[in-house]
Order: C-alpha cells, then sequence, then structure tokens
C-alpha cells in the first residue's frame, strides 16, 4: 500500500470533518447575529418573532462536508492512476487535494445565510448516496453474469456448446505448451453433472427426511422448553463453516464409512460420493428444518382443529392436513437446499475426489461441478486456455441452474405467505 | 367427555376406552393401528432430532478429540556451545554474517551432548533427528542475532523436538507398531524415554502454534499469519459490506418509489444471497484480477469478494430491523416538523442500530468460514511470514485448514483440527458479540 494513498485517505477525512465543523460554527455564529439584530426590531412590535432561517446550522455543515467530499473524491480519482510515479507528483497531488478542499470550504461558507436550503441540499445527497449504494447490488448481479458469460463465450468459440453440455468424457488436461499439439482435452460435462446430482441426491436423501421430521415433531409435538433449546442448537449445524464439515468428512466419517463396508465386505474408498453426501446433508437439515417449521407454522391452528375435530390423531392432522397446506413452502424450502447443495464447495473438494467417472453408485469417488472449478482454477493459470475458460463454462451452468431453483422457491415462498395472511 | 382437554393424545387416550367396548373387533384393531401409526411418527419425530443432535456432537467430539492436544506441544532443553569456529569459520562475525551462519553442526554437538554415550556416526544423525532441526537452528540464530556477545559462551534454549517425537509422547504414533512401519527406531524411542526421564524433554503450552505462520514442518507451524489475514479480510469486507447494505437496505425501505426498478434491485438481492459463494470467487477472478489488475492473494482483494458475498446478507437484516421499529415513532417526529429524512435517520436507525449491527456481525462471522472464493482468488499461497500491510500475500485462516487438510501425517492432522478449534472458537466469540451487543442495546433503548 503506497503511503501516499493513506496520507491522502487521512487529509481526505480530516478536510471533510473540519469542514463541517468550521462552516457549523460560522452558521451558528451568523445565526446568533442575526436573531440578535432580529429581536431588537421586533421585540417592540411582536413576541413570537420566527428564526427566519431555512435550515438548522449543522445541515450547513453537512452541507460543506458533502461538497467537500465529492470535490475530494474527484481529486483522489484523477490523481490515483499517477500515484507512486515520482515524489513531485504525489506531493502536489496531497496539495492540490489541501487546496481543493479548503477553497470549497470556502465557497459554501459564503453560501450561508437565512434562505440558503441547506437542508434540502443535504437530503438530495444523502438520497443520491443511498440509490448509488443499491445500484451496486445490481452492479454485482451484472459483474456475475458478465464475467461468465464474457469467459464462456470465449471457451464455447473453442469448444462446441453441444460437446460441453452431452459429452460423455472429461479431461481437462490441455497441451501445457504449443508444441505439445494432439493433447487437447476433452470437454464433455455429462459426467460431471451426473457426480454433482449423486451427490446432491443422497444430501437430500438424508435431509430431507430428518430436517422435516425436525420441523414437524418442534412445531408439533415438542414442548416449548424443548423447542427453545433444540433449534438453536441443530441451528448450529449451519453456522459451522464448510471447510470444517470438508475436514470431518474425509477424516471422520469417511474413514468410518470405510469401516463398516469392510466389516461387511465391501471395499470402500475413503473418499466417495456418499461421504460427501452424508455430510452435506447433515449441514443442509438446519436449512430445510427451519424454513419447514416456519412454513408449517404459518398454516392457520383452525384448519388443524377442523381435523381434530373429525376424530383425527396428531399424526393424520399432519400428514393429510397440515402438510398439503404447507406443501408449497416445504417444496421451496427443499429447492433452496437442493441449490445449496449443488453449489457447496468445500466438503466435495476434500471428500468426493477429483476422478470423473460416470457412475450412479455412491459408493464410489465421484467429482461435482464446484470441485472442478477449483481443480481448473487454482495452481497455474491463463486466461486464454480453455482449461482455465471451461471453470467459467462450468460456473455459468451453476448459477443459471441455481438461479433457476432460487427464483421458484423464492416467488412460492412469497405467494405462500400472502395465502395464509 | 364432558372436559375438553387440549392435546390430542389426552383425547384418543379417553375416546379409547369409553367407545371401545361398542366396537366391533375389526374397528379395534384398526383403531390400534393407527394408534400404533402415532406413535411411530412421534418415534420418527425425536429419532430425527437425535439424529442432528449427534451428528453435532459428533462432529464436535471428533474435532476436539483430534485437535486438542495440538495446545500442548514437547520441547527439548539444549545447551548449545556457541563455539567461533564452528559457526563462523572464516572469522567474520557481523550480525549479518551471524544470520547467514549453519548452525547444523553447534546444534549436533548439543544433542550429542545430552547421550555422551553415543558415538557411532549414524546412530547420532538419528539423535540429532529427534529435534526439530529448522527450530532448534532459528532459536540459536534468532538469540546470536540479538546479542552478537553470546558468540564464545554457551547458550541454554528449548527447542521443539521433531514432529515424530511429538506424535511418540503423544500416544499418536503407538509403541506396539512393527519399528519397520513406525517413523522412529526402538533405539529413539528408548532416548526419547530416557530425555523425558531425565527432564530434558518437556511438555509445554504451544506458543508456536498461536504466535508463528505456516511453515514446511509441522512442528514450527502456527495460525497467527492466517488470522491476521483472515482479520484484515474481514476488516476490509465490513468496511466495505456495511455502507453498501446499510444503504441499500435504507433506499429500499425508506426512500424507493415502488416501480420495476426498485424491484429488479429487490430481486437481485434476495438472490445474490442465494448464489454460491464459488460464483462471487469466479467474478473476483474475471473482474478484480483479469479485468482491475489486482495482485493475486493479498486481502484486499479477498475482502472485496467477500463484501459482495455478505452484503445481501446485512441488506436482509437491516430492512428486518427496519421494519420493527414501530411507525408510530416517525410519525410523532412527522407531526413535529421533521423531513422525511430526518426523521428516518434521528428517529428510525437509532432504534434498528441494535439489529443491524448483530445482523452485520453475524454476516460477518459467516464470510469468516468462506473458503471457496478465496481459493478462486489465489489465496492459496505457501505464506511463510505474518502479512503486515493489506497487500501483502496473505492466507486465511480457513485456506490455512483446507491446505493443512491435504497433509495426512498424523502431526498435521493435529494441527488441522486445532485451527480448526481457533476457527470455530473466534465465531462462538463473534457471534456471542453480537447476542451481548442486541441485548445491551435493546435494554438501553427500553430505558
Amino acid at each position: 500500500m503506497n503511503s501516499t494513498v493513506i496520507y491522502m485517505l487521512i487529509l481526505m477525512v480530516a478536510l471533510t470533518f473540519g469542514g463541517f465543523l468550521f462552516n457549523r460554527n460560522l452558521a451558528l455564529d451568523l445565526y446568533q447575529d442575526y436573531r440578535f439584530r432580529q429581536f431588537q426590531e421586533q421585540t417592540s412590535r411582536d413576541l413570537s418573532f420566527r428564526s427566519g432561517w431555512h435550515s438548522q446550522a449543522s445541515y450547513h455543515g453537512y452541507f460543506t462536508a458533502c461538497m467537500v467530499g465529492i470535490a475530494l473524491i474527484i481529486v483522489f480519482l484523477l490523481g490515483v492512476s499517477g500515484r507512486g510515479r515520482s515524489p513531485q507528483f504525489d506531493i502536489g497531488w496531497l496539495i492540490a487535494a489541501l487546496g481543493t478542499g479548503l477553497a470549497v470550504i470556502a465557497l459554501s461558507g459564503r453560501l450561508i445565510g437565512p434562505a440558503f436550503a441547506a437542508r434540502i441540499w443535504v437530503e438530495r445527497f444523502v438520497h443520491f448516496v443511498l440509490i448509488v449504494l443499491s445500484v451496486i447490488a445490481v452492479l454485482t448481479t451484472l459483474g456475475i453474469i458478465f464475467s461468465l458469460l464474457l469467459e464462456s463465450l470465449l471457451f464455447f468459440s473453442e469448444v462446441s456448446i453441444f460437446d460441453f453440455l452431452f459429452g460423455l468424457q472429461w479431461s481437462p488436461q490441455t497441451a501445457l505448451r504449443v508444441d505439445q499439439a494432439g493433447q487437447s482435452g476433452a470437454f464433455g460435462a455429462v459426467p460431471i453433472f451426473a457426480g454433482t446430482f449423486l451427490i446432491m441426491a443422497v444430501a437430500i436423501a438424508i435431509a430431507g427426511p430428518v430436517g422435516l421430521m425436525i420441523a414437524i415433531y418442534l412445531s408439533e409435538y415438542a414442548s416449548k422448553q424443548t423447542r427453545k433449546i433444540v433449534k438453536p442448537t441443530i441451528e448450529i449445524l449451519a453456522g459451522i463453516p464448510t471447510v470444517v464439515y470438508g475436514f470431518f468428512a474425509l477424516l471422520t466419517v469417511g474413514p468410518s464409512i470405510r469401516h463398516v463396508a469392510e466389516i461387511m465386505g465391501f471395499s470402500v474408498p475413503t473418499q466417495s460420493a456418499l461421504a460427501a453426501g452424508v455430510v452435506i446433508g447433515v449441514m443442509i437439515i438446519p436449512l430445510i428444518s427451519s424454513l419447514s417449521d416456519d412454513v408449517i407454522n404459518a398454516v392457520p391452528q383452525s384448519i388443524r382443529d377442523g381435523a381434530y375435530a373429525l376424530g383425527a390423531t396428531k399424526s393424520e392432522t399432519m400428514k393429510r392436513v397440515v402438510f398439503a397446506g404447507a406443501l408449497p413452502g416445504i417444496i421451496s424450502a427443499f429447492l433452496l437446499a437442493i441449490s445449496r447443495a449443488i453449489g457447496e464447495t468445500m466438503i466435495v473438494v476434500m471428500a468426493a475426489g477429483r476422478a470423473s467417472n460416470l457412475t450412479a453408485n455412491p459408493f464410489d469417488t465421484a467429482t461435482t461441478v464446484t470441485v472442478q472449478i477449483v481443480a481448473l482454477v487454482t495452481g497455474d493459470q491463463e486466461f486464454d486456455s480453455p482449461k482455465t475458460l471451461a471453470a467459467f463454462a462450468l460456473g455459468l451452468v451453476l448459477f443459471v441452474i441455481t438461479l433457476i431453483l432460487n427464483m421458484i422457491a423464492l416467488s412460492s415462498v412469497r405467494r405462500y405467505r400472502e395465502r395464509y395472511d | 367427555m364432558t372436559k375438553m382437554s387440549t392435546t390430542s393424545s389426552e383425547i384418543h387416550g379417553k375416546e379409547t376406552e369409553l367407545v371401545s367396548q361398542h366396537l366391533t373387533p375389526s374397528a379395534k384393531r384398526h383403531l390400534r393401528r393407527r394408534h400404533r401409526k402415532e406413535t411411530r411418527f412421534l418415534i420418527y419425530g425425536r429419532g430425527a432430532v437425535f439424529f442432528a443432535l449427534s451428528a453435532l456432537t459428533w462432529l464436535l467430539v471428533s474435532l476436539v478429540w483430534m485437535g486438542i492436544t495440538t495446545f500442548r506441544q514437547n520441547y527439548i532443553q539444549l545447551n548449545v556451545a556457541l563455539d567461533a569456529a564452528v559457526i563462523a569459520p572464516d572469522g567474520n562475525v557481523d550480525s549479518e554474517a551471524l544470520r547467514r551462519a549453519d548452525y547444523r553442526e553447534v546444534i549436533r554437538k548439543a544433542m550429542t551432548g545430552l547421550m555422551p554415550e553415543v558415538t557411532d556416526e549414524t546412530e547420532r544423525m538419528a539423535l540429532y533427528d529427534l529435534v526439530s532441526k529448522s527450530g532448534a537452528e532459528n532459536e540459536v540464530r534468532q538469540r546470536l542475532y540479538n546479542a552478537p556477545a553470546l558468540l564464545g559462551e554457551t547458550l541454554q534454549i528449548s527447542a521443539p523436538t521433531s514432529d515424530h517425537v511429538d506424535q511418540l509422547l503423544k500416544g499418536h504414533i503407538k509403541r506396539s507398531v512393527p519399528e519397520t512401519r513406525r517413523k522412529l527406531s526402538d533405539q529413539q524411542v528408548l532416548w526419547v524415554d530416557v530425555l523425558k526421564d531425565r527432564g530434558v524433554i518437556t511438555s509445554k503450552f504451544n506458543s508456536i502454534l498461536l504466535s508463528q505462520a505456516d511453515s514446511r514442518d509441522p512442528e514450527l507451524a502456527g495460525v497467527a499469519g492466517a488470522v491476521i489475514g483472515s482479520v484484515l479480510i474481514i476488516l476490509i469486507a465490513f468496511l466495505l459490506a456495511l455502507p453498501i447494505g446499510v444503504g441499500a437496505a435504507l433506499y429500499l425501505d425508506e426512500f424507493a418509489p415502488r416501480n420495476r426498478w426498485t424491484d429488479y434491485i429487490e430481486i437481485s438481492i434476495n438472490n445474490l444471497a442465494a448464489v454460491p459463494s464459488i460464483v462471487f470467487g469466479l467474478l473476483g477472478l474475471a473482474i478484480f484480477i483479469n479485468i482491475l489488475g489486482f495482485q493475486r492473494s493479498i486481502p484486499v482483494v479477498g475482502g472485496m469478494v467477500l463484501a459482495l458475498r455478505a452484503f445481501p446478507t446485512i441488506v436482509i437484516a437491516t430492512r428486518s430491523a427496519l421494519q420493527s421499529v414501530s411507525p408510530s415513532l416517525v410519525d410523532g417526529a412527522l407531526s413535529l416538523g421533521a423531513s422525511h429524512t430526518q426523521a428516518v435517520f434521528q428517529q428510525k436507525i437509532p432504534l434498528a442500530t441494535p439489529g443491524i449491527l448483530t445482523g452485520s456481525i453475524i454476516a460477518m462471522a459467516q464470510v469468516l468460514g468462506e473458503t471457496a472464493p478465496l481459493l478462486m482468488i489465489g489465496m492459496v499461497a505457501f505464506v511463510t511470514d505474518v502479512p503486515s500491510s493489506i497487500a501483502d500475500p496473505a492466507t486465511a485462516l480457513p485456506v490455512q485448514i483446507f491446505l493443512w487438510s491435504e497433509n495426512a501425517e498424523r502431526a498435521w492432522v493435529e494441527r488441522t483440527a486445532a485451527a480448526i478449534l481457533i476457527l470455530l472458537f473466534i465465531l462462538v466469540m463473534m457471534n456471542g458479540f453480537a447476542i451481548w451487543l442486541r441485548n445491551r442495546l435493546e435494554k438501553r433503548n427500553l430505558n
């Protein structure tokens, strides 16, 4: 970090704050002066005099601070590309910032007066800043789409999109040097999609029933006391970093599965789709249980009472009445969980293996989209090699699938909420 | 059945008694079957809770089991004779030469001094293997560099033992394993026991783990560099994400007109919160590194990527905090002549602050554990220095855990688990702080 930039930032903060204090005090002085004269004029006629100033003194100060802030940010952006080029430049830059700041403070000090609507301007400025900040949200989304699309288009100009989506062979190890021709990699992503699906299926097979039963138990059967303890405890599972789960899958769950399989007479590798899937399943239990709990609780009590009045047991009420009512919400919980399981990276990187083999056997190693992205991008990378670009194509597929799942889930949750509100 | 009881199981119990006398056998069977189903359903529910809780327990217990031993480490006391003729054979004894000098020989001599009866050269090498070589050398080098006057005297140092000795004494290398499959020979095991009995090898608190950065040798590797890297990254992410998140939430909740554009903003924020984190890493790689030309593996880029990851969560938390403020306060301010902006900034935001801060700290705790985006922007470098600024190559604690987990040796497994315990401890502290802050601020607001 260039020390000039640090001085510059300190100077900017100091000038902005100093400008605020200076002009606020100036406005206070002018105001008292004004009030005094007004008092002398008015006391004879009218005891209830108006202040006559549009804005409070502090708003004149804020106005100065805004102006100084804008001016200095412009100076900063103009100078930032040239920093460090020469000591003279750096000193000149700092002096220019100081001069601009002082000039702006003096100029906005001239504006202080009864008629100047400082508050309106400050509020407009705040408004503008807030709009800029929320546009960053859209820019992030656009940035993701733009960067993924751009790099993917470059990739698809070298590898056909049909080969990518429907090819059965994945071996991205392309030629390292230009003269190693004839060793171009194969970019058929079907084995990867299959592996992702397999691991996701294992995870949902664990988390779906368990999460749903937890939600039903906690909302319908458990006492308030139990619920108060158990619910946050289970939600701890969602707060544990995924790299910790990855280590757990690699060092504890994987070997345990292998051990159990050995006792039963199978040979299973430590890294397997099953180990990764089970651990992802455990990780997303709270996602399903919390969301399902919310929607089950949102089903009106009168519907339950109706079922009880017809002689239904609690579980019958749950299975045939409440569940049907909560189904849209539960489905969206599952969709969000699926999206989470597909996008999960560290657990599969550490516990599922990297070899791409087209298999439906969960005891085998399997690879996923995220594992391949990590494998393609970490290590040496060049932005023009299809190997790195393939990561972006996989990222695009991942983004599109999770986006669709999230969209459906979020909109159906919203529609569901509206139904019972 | 005069009194209505509230729980349905009670209703069913009494009803069965009363009604069952008048039922046909098949109806009784049917009723019993239904009640068995009810019991079974309850068991499934309890089983699911039990499964989740035992998975959590298994996870935590296995991590503590694997990691707790790392916090103590075995050190070996050595009397190192700082012979000038051995250290500086060319007679050059300025501090630069001392920093570059080779200390292997003096350490070997010191090790031999512990066991004078060992004379065979191969056996002496095996004896020398008991101490952490670079650990002991660095210790001597550092002490001598700080005080060159020590040259020629005898220095007492406490160096870590080699990782195999440490693992043996912690019981992770089994003595029962045949010698050929053990990292230490029978002779070495014997020496270790003798030295332990003599009090030369002692077990002390492992300060290396908490004060050093990464290393190739497990006994010298620590998490300090990664922790500082994580702190820098999180600070940058917090400074960027908090204004963006709070600003966007304020705009959407308080100032935005309801139209198509604000709908787009809202939808894209909600979606960003659910986009896989690895996609943010790809974004950082393509935009910050490839287009804007930032250096790889520096905390600034990591902080920016994680800020993008964190701010949707902050937006959601801020909005719910703003919505929970009673509208009557704003109405009161408006009726006293405040402008809309004044009412929001002077009435609403102070009351929403506990919620906003809690949400932001929890969002920061979430991204502190993020690994995948940092892998994408190249924060997997092997960094042996504690980073001193936001533009130094650094690594983060979760990435360090990932890197260490790729080593299969027991000493590394132990350290990985210890690093995880430290990460979890930091997370618990952050979440605890968030909850404490919320309680405190909310109490103050009520007064």
